[in-house]
């Protein structure tokens, strides 16, 4: 006999050292059904939470999504920017699509290619991809996260709601000079001038 | 306790190499062979935890921009060997220690194949050194998820494949010796709860390491250029293994939180059925919830994504919810059984609380539950990942679940392994008292203000969030280097707590005060308490006698699961809120 309860027969209560002996698929006590109930329940909630997001709720990762040839993806952005490109900044070219078009944005070691500038309330289809490996689309302060994969389109309808001078992330590990990897998005006012507001630069 | 060459059981033909020797604390048979085996795997365990735990320290000083320690190739180089070292080497070289433990002399029995399982050793050791040569030396810079196509040494694909046939080897003779068990009746009734935990987390072992292969095997052959892999495909296959290697680790350690409510406390099974089935959740729901990494991915539908998170991860969240209703009221029940039943929380207030195996059961359950299930459930909602995916909000969840609470669970385990398997007492026993608080106390903190640092948006993995050399400039949130530095204390703190674990058990084992029956008296040092006061055993007086309330058996449990559930919603809730701020997107 040891003080571990091993002289139970299984019926009587024992710790889980011991095998139990006999039938044990007996009616749990009430408050453990009573728990189990309520975290079902839960369970359910968690789960209707999401389909009822996707219907009314305004931020979704649905996306039109598409696999991609990375050269080709490459095609379209140079077209992209070709387009509508108005300006360079730090090198990279500034394009401000029209409202409500398809706009790209392309993830490669280590930029975000090209700097987009939108306009406030306007949805636009936003079209990620890679042509190398894997990065992370993430935007700063709004805290917008996407993964982008080489050889996938994900095509994401945004409307920024916010005017002002945005920072892409890319926060998936893609190589030595991932922490490099730093875009630009700028969101004008919805008559098209410059926000006078604080931009993301000026925050520190 | 003494060292006896037992007959084989029930009328077979005695064979001289089975030497048992019998535990004098449990009763418990133990095969010479086995425990050996438990051994090697444990103390190969600790040596990964040491070189973990230093990556981990070397990270977190690079991480903290003040320090800013490493240089960039270092930073992703020890993050790469931080990761692997740790999610997989030492925790499946000590879940191997458990799986050895939980069939042998949990069963009385003896190891089938002995000689097979030092070949399984050897592999698996043989493996996880050729993998941290490459990461050492520079040729497998790809981090511990090795995302095609990021390119590494074919041999380090290699050591992976290698070390995971190996655990797989081990978990097949798992199951064999379950059987030799049976066969040579060495135990009477149906398999212990604790057995059927292990059971569990070796046939979740088995459709992981399958999907290992999976991963690694096409990604090897890709390396060497023989074939072409698709990149979502490859995310989509190493979740499978890399989500269903936690839920390994999830399974082992409910194990061993019902192990230690025995051992510290006499905490009983409640209903056999509850349990048993909230364990049969986790192997059939869990592969499909690897699918909660990849919510924000361009590869999958809506419906795909919400189907498997909630349809299949929600099962597997109801069972963890269970096994924290059963695991604490067990603790209550078994208190109060034995007269400690006092108030609402008289079996908390009296509770022994300087047994380092108890502290380690609790902290574990509470941040585990706490912070790793609450915040894991919430950024694991489809819509909600938008605003956690790849930030530090990610890590800073899954080390409140693998750290403090799956290492924790083994650390505290640890405290009853060294007497009862290696018969030393526990060296620097003070300090042993203390290890847990350090280790979850820091961790948490850590777990804490990393999640924070993470909702403005800080990314995981990336060695310098100023930024500097950038084609633009960006600061964060002034308030990040705040929350970020107080992270860095909670991971000192931790790091102290995993560093003190190390000296401890190391020095125990190699140095330590052998352990004798005559140490176990009340108050004795290096012992902990569930060895020196043992729970008195239970008689069907204590049962009768056992208070019922409005509440039931466990009143205590009922109003802390309340709490839980309390702050589940408002952290959940909280979340959606946040999410409804952000850019309007579909």
């Amino acid at each position: 006999m040891s003080e571990h309860g091993k002289q139970d027969n299984g019926e009587t209560m024992h710790t889980g050292m011991v095998a139990p002996k006999g039938r044990w698929w007996v009616p749990a006590h009430k408050s453990e059904k009573v728990w189990f109930a309520i975290a079902f329940a839960w369970c359910m909630v968690l789960f209707a939470m999401m389909p009822l997001w996707h219907w009314k709720g305004g931020q979704n990762p649905t996306g039109i999504r598409a696999k991609v040839d990375p050269v080709e993806f490459r095609a379209r952005v140079d077209q992209f920017v070709d387009d509508y490109q108005v300006d360079v900044l730090n090198g990279f070219p500034v394009v401000e699509p029209p409202p409500g078009s398809d706009i790209y944005l392309m993830g490669r070691m280590w930029s975000w290619y090209p700097v987009l500038k939108l306009r406030k309330g306007v949805e636009y289809t936003l079209h990620l991809s890679s042509i190398d490996v894997n990065h992370g689309f993430s935007l700063y302060p709004v805290n917008i996260n996407f993964q982008v994969v080489p050889g996938y389109n994900y095509g994401l309808k945004i409307v920024p709601t916010e005017a002002g001078e945005f920072g892409i992330i890319c926060n998936e590990f893609c190589g030595i000079g991932h922490h490099m990897m730093l875009g630009r998005v700028i969101v004008t006012n919805e008559d098209g001038s410059m926000p006078g507001t604080t931009t993301v630069a000026e925050v520190h | 306790m003494t060292t006896t060459v037992a007959d084989r059981p029930h009328g077979r033909a005695p064979l001289k190499e089975w030497a048992f020797r019998t535990c004098g604390v449990t009763g418990l048979k133990l095969d010479r062979q086995g425990e050996l085996l438990i051994k090697a795997h444990a103390v190969v365990a600790t040596v990964m935890l040491l070189i973990g735990g230093i990556s981990a320290l070397l990270i977190l000083l690079t991480r903290w921009q003040t320090v800013h320690l490493l240089d960039p190739v270092m930073f992703y180089r020890v993050l790469t060997a931080h990761g692997l070292t740790m999610l997989v080497f030492f925790i499946i070289f000590f879940e191997m220690a458990v799986l050895y433990f939980a069939a042998g002399p949990m069963l009385n029995s003896r190891i089938a194949a002995p000689k097979l399982g030092w070949f399984n050793f050897a592999l698996m050791l043989t493996g996880a050194t050729l993998a941290e040569v490459m990461i050492w030396t520079g040729k497998a810079d790809v981090l511990m998820t090795s995302y095609i196509p990021l390119r590494a040494d074919p041999l380090y694909y290699l050591g992976i494949i290698l070390f995971a046939v190996g655990a797989l080897l081990v978990c097949f003779q798992f199951f064999a010796t379950l059987v030799v068990a049976k066969r040579e009746r060495t135990y009477e009734g149906s398999l212990p709860l604790i057995t059927y935990g292990a059971v569990t987390a070796a046939i979740i072992a088995v459709i992981t390491l399958l999907h290992g292969a999976a991963t690694y095997i096409p990604t090897f052959l890709w390396s060497i250029g023989l074939i072409d892999v698709d990149p979502q495909l490859y995310r989509m296959l190493w979740w499978a293994l890399g989500h269903s290697s936690q839920q390994i680790n999830v399974a082992a350690m409910v194990a061993i939180w019902y192990l230690l409510g025995a051992l510290t406390v006499g905490a009983v099974v409640l209903n056999e059925k509850i349990s048993r089935t909230a364990f049969v959740l986790y192997i059939l729901f869990i592969s499909m919830a690897s699918a909660h990494h990849l919510l924000v991915d361009p590869g999958f539908s809506s419906a795909w994504k919400v189907v498997n998170t909630s349809y299949f991860m929600y099962m597997a969240v109801l069972a963890s919810m269970l096994h924290g209703f059963t695991v604490p009221a067990g603790v209550e029940v078994g208190q109060r059984l034995r007269g400690v039943s006092q108030g609402l929380f008289g079996w908390v207030k009296k509770a022994p609380w300087g047994d380092p195996g108890f502290s380690s059961l609790v902290l574990s359950v509470v941040v585990f539950g706490f912070v790793g299930g609450i915040t894991g459930v919430t950024i694991g909602t489809e819509q909600i990942n938008i605003v956690a995916h790849n930030t530090l909000r990610v890590p800073g969840h899954f080390h409140a679940t693998v750290v403090s609470g799956t290492t924790m669970a083994f650390m505290g385990l640890t405290y009853y392994l060294i007497p009862l398997i290696f018969r030393r007492k526990v060296a620097f026993w003070r300090a042993a008292q203390l290890q847990p608080y350090l280790f979850a106390g820091g961790m948490l903190v850590f777990s804490i203000f990393m999640s924070f640092s993470g909702g403005f948006g800080v990314p995981r993995r990336t060695w310098d969030i100023t930024f500097s050399g950038a084609p633009f400039e960006m600061a964060f949130h002034p308030v990040v280097d705040g929350l970020m530095a107080i992270m860095a204390l909670g991971g000192i703190v931790a790091a102290i707590g995993g560093g003190l674990y190390i000296v401890i058990t190391v020095w125990s084992v190699f140095f330590g005060e052998k352990f004798t029956e005559a140490d176990r008296v009340p108050g004795a040092k290096g012992l902990p308490q569930g060895l020196t006061r043992p729970p008195r055993p239970v008689t069907a007086a204590d049962e009768k006698n056992l208070p019922t309330g409005r509440l039931g058996h466990a009143p205590g449990t009922m109003i802390l699961v309340a709490v839980f559930l309390a702050a589940f919603a408002i952290y959940y809730f909280a979340n959606w809120k946040i999410l409804s701020f952000v850019w309007k997107i579909g």
